[in-house]
């Protein structure tokens, strides 16, 4: 477990294609934070064409105290897994926010700004975990091995809630496999931070 | 199965539309009638899951004249009942929506608005069926509409709504928009001996002395239900206290009278909104359902900037608070009215400020929410 | 001074009252219906049907839409309800399903129940609900002067078809049975021991059933077509109208001058909308 989640506002968004799951992981994030981590979140999605196999965005507020805009102002956290929702979304990013991307599925624009940027292999995990729709949930857990929005076991217990029973283990492994891929990258830089 | 799945007490994560349908199971609906229309759709297929669960029954009908009008059936049977519709369904009801009122008949109508006119914007968001609710159906009459800003405010206010049709006995309107039937947020359903529901205020009198439409000093009949012996005769023409068809200018007058004296005298108990950052206002930004949220970004962003502005967030949109708008006109600056239409509550606020203060509007056609940025621009422009 | 004599007083006193006094509002006396009308035999055989069920008075309710028919609803001395022009169906439909208790009946005009409230009709005998409707047919909308409907004949006239209606009429029984109505039949108002037997047989039964009662209207109709008195009509009906149970309802088109098929077309038991409720759903969920 972590220690105390962050107090103030946070804002996500994930953007995808239709399919990949981005409601699930905004209505995963949301409800761990709402119901199992005694904070405010709303989340929000693009409906629409767009929700039929084109683009689809999904935002996520998480608040210690009640929400009155519902909508991302400014993401502290842009989380990508296709190109062009990379594309329509990576100019905003707040200034020390991070950017997440599927590295196999969206090539950073030689302009990128954003100083922190993490990538996965997210889709490329899901597959070999042997089902490549639970990609968001390798995707959610590297979010989450980068983050302290949401306490962890209020993610773990989302996720349990949210996806089809015969799912649970799999989608469990999904979670611990981006999370450890997460802690794994921060050792790493940290061990280059020291040498 | 049964009453124990009514009230699914817990904290949950819920869209508005679902948590509506939660707060008609838990204000205790046995009976929705509907025809699916998107935004409001989501509403009615929690429905047709929910209330085969505690023997209720959920019936998709043929349009939307049919949902309204097999609700007032329902409400006669002696079921409580609601539908839920958006922008074309609820044109469509409005011919029935009357004969609701007439009937005074409590029940409840859900309108997840969207961008119009005419099929406009079926996923996007509107808030301009606000004057189409308080005028849509031929003839004068008043009507109860509440406009819930979050999933758990149209969970309560689902609730509400049911309270008040059987406290007034008439059908009364939940505008919601499509920003918040589709919002996902925490919603908290308390257990069920904590819910404050009203029961149908079903007369003592027996047959032979019940009237129908007979009332006292608070203009609110009591109500039977079919099948108990009181052989009543109810009609949507224009009828005296038995219910008899009476087509005359004095019948006529006092049955009109009566609808609108029947909200009217009553709205210090109806009318519900929030006062936020009220104290030192001199700007009021008036709004409702998903704009309010939306404009209490912009009234940050104004204060920040040293206007001393509040907000009115209307909780009931009719009646109208129009003793509120008369007495801040008294004191304050000017109004600001935010929504998502060319102006419907903006022309109420206006008619009651009577040019005591000044009036501005922060218009917007629907399909998205307005820029905060826009409104406070506007606030500051009113401070000036 | 006018005082009529004694022995007249006491011959109003003692006056009768009506044998339906009890099923009508006689508060509402007289009604509205015309001399030589067919509504009020209509009437008469429904009040004697439902007398001879022996269904408790208290457990009927009745539906009406718009129209001279929908003014039924206000005579009759039983829950009744004059709903808006079209939907008395969908209304009763959520009488019905409220108060599984009651016996609820649709009783309303041609106009009404297959023009305005043609889909309501379809969609209910679709669903086989618990529902019996008498439609009165009198091919016009009698009360506001005689405009042209849904089931005016090819070439009669009306206020609205001033050089005759030129739209193909509906054959309701034939519409009923394709929407799956479960009992459909036909009277004219002058076979009024048949159409009280039909009621009779339909009122304690389940699903949809519809009674379709040819009706004259000497007002609007009959003198828009000179066709005569009401009397005339059913003279017209007693030399025309021919009874075959089971007839195909393809057959039963109606035209200005030819002959009026009547009959049960069908009495045929379906699962209802209710059954299928308690049946099939409540079973899912591990009711009984």
């Amino acid at each position: 477990m972590k220690g105390a989640t962050t107090p103030s506002r946070k804002e996500v968004r994930f953007t995808g294609y239709g399919g990949q799951g981005m409601v699930v992981m905004g209505l995963i994030l949301g409800r761990a934070a709402a119901v199992h981590d005694g904070k405010s979140a709303t989340m929000t999605q693009s409906y629409g064409p767009e929700a039929r196999g084109g683009a689809s965005s999904t935002q996520c507020i998480i608040s210690p105290s009640r929400i009155f805009y519902p909508y991302v102002i400014e993401p502290d956290v842009l989380v990508g897994m296709s190109q062009e929702g990379y594309d329509k979304h990576r100019l905003n990013i707040k200034p020390d926010g991070k950017l997440l991307y599927d590295e196999d599925l969206v090539t950073l624009s030689p302009e990128e700004k954003t100083k922190n940027i993490h990538s996965i292999p997210a889709t490329r995990f899901a597959e070999e975990l042997g089902r490549k729709i639970v990609a968001n949930i390798v995707m959610l857990g590297f979010f989450c091995g980068l983050t302290d929005f949401v306490a962890e076991e209020a993610i773990r217990k989302a996720i349990e809630e949210s996806v089809p029973k015969p799912t649970i283990t799999l989608n469990i492994k999904a979670f611990d496999k981006g999370k450890s891929y997460a802690l794994s990258l921060l050792e790493g830089s940290a061990a280059k931070a020291k040498s | 199965m049964g009453e124990e799945r009514r009230v699914l007490t817990g904290e949950h994560f819920l869209t508005g539309d679902h948590a509506c349908a939660e707060g008609g199971m838990a204000a205790g609906c046995m009976f929705f009638g509907g025809y699916p229309i998107t935004p409001s759709t989501e509403i009615a297929e929690r429905m047709s899951l929910r209330l085969p669960e505690v023997g209720g029954i959920f019936i998709q009908m043929e349009d939307e004249m049919a949902s309204m009008n097999s609700i007032l059936g329902a409400a006669w049977g002696g079921w409580k009942s609601m539908t839920c519709t958006s922008g074309p369904g609820f044109s469509l009801m409005m011919e029935n929506l009357g004969l609701g009122i007439v009937l005074e008949t409590p029940t409840v109508l859900v309108n997840i608005q969207r961008g119009g006119p005419s099929t406009g914007l079926p996923t996007l968001s509107g808030q301009a069926d606000m004057m189409q609710a308080k005028w849509g159906s031929h003839g004068d009459y008043e009507i109860i509409a509440l406009a819930p800003n979050s999933p758990q405010e149209i969970f309560d206010h689902t609730i509400k709504a049911f309270n008040l049709a059987e406290q007034y006995r008439t059908p009364v309107l939940v505008m919601s928009d499509e920003s918040v039937g589709h919002m996902t947020e925490k919603v908290i359903i308390p257990p069920r001996e904590e819910l404050k529901l009203v029961p149908r205020n079903y007369t003592k009198k027996k047959p032979g002395e019940y009237l129908p439409f007979e009332c006292g000093e608070d203009e609110i009949p009591e109500m039977v239900k079919a099948g108990d012996g009181y052989k009543i005769h109810i009609t949507g023409l224009t009828h005296d206290k038995r219910g008899y068809p009476d087509i005359s200018a004095e019948a006529q007058d006092w049955m009109v009278r009566h609808l609108m004296n029947k909200i009217q005298k009553n709205k210090k108990k109806i009318i519900e909104v929030e006062r936020i950052n009220m104290d030192d206002a001199e700007v009021v930004v008036v709004s409702y359902g998903i704009s309010s949220r939306v404009a209490h970004r912009g009234m940050d962003l104004a204060r920040k900037t040293g206007v001393k502005v509040g907000m009115l967030r209307l909780i009931t949109v009719w009646p109208f608070p129009d003793y509120m708008i008369k007495e801040l006109a008294e004191r304050v600056k000017a109004f600001v009215t935010v929504e998502l239409n060319f102006g419907q509550i903006a022309l109420e606020v206006e008619r009651y400020v009577a040019g005591k203060a000044k009036c501005y509007l922060v218009p917007h056609a629907g399909g998205d929410v307005h820029k905060p940025e826009d409104i406070a621009e506007a606030i500051k422009e009113a401070a000036k | 001074m006018n005082k009529p004599a004694a022995h007249l007083e006491t011959a109003i006193v003692e006056q009768d009252t009506h044998p339906m006094a009890d099923l009508l509002r006689m508060d509402r006396m007289p009604h509205i219906w015309c001399s030589g009308c067919g509504l009020g035999t209509g009437l008469t055989c429904f009040i004697m049907a439902l007398k001879e069920t022996g269904i408790p008075e208290d457990k009927v309710a009745v539906v009406s839409g718009i129209g001279c028919t929908g003014r039924v609803a206000g005579y009759l001395n039983l829950d009744s309800f004059h709903t808006t022009h079209g939907r008395g169906i969908p209304f009763a439909t959520g009488l019905a399903l409220a108060n599984p208790d009651l016996r609820v009946v649709v009783y309303s005009g041609d106009g009404d129940l297959v023009a305005i409230g043609g889909n309501h009709f379809i969609h209910s005998a679709r669903r086989n609900m618990d529902l019996m409707v008498v439609c009165v047919n009198n091919f016009t909308y009698g009360m506001t002067g005689g405009q042209a409907g849904p089931t005016t004949p090819i070439s009669a006239k009306a206020s609205t078809a001033p050089y005759g209606s030129y739209d193909y009429p509906f054959n309701i029984p034939y519409l009923a049975i394709a929407s799956g109505a479960t009992y459909v039949a036909r009277w004219t108002s002058l076979h009024m021991r048949r159409l009280k037997n039909s009621m009779r047989e339909a009122l304690p039964k389940k699903g949809f059933r519809v009674i379709e009662i040819i009706c004259p209207c000497p007002t609007a109709f009959a003198r828009k077509n000179r066709l005569g008195s009401g009397l005339d009509l059913m003279k017209h009906y007693h030399d025309n109208s021919i009874i075959k149970h089971g007839a195909d309802p393809r057959e039963a088109d109606i035209d200005m001058n030819g002959k009026v098929v009547c009959g049960t077309f069908l009495d045929i038991e379906r699962p209802t909308f209710r059954d299928f409720q308690t049946e099939n759903i409540a079973k899912q969920l591990g009711g009984e």
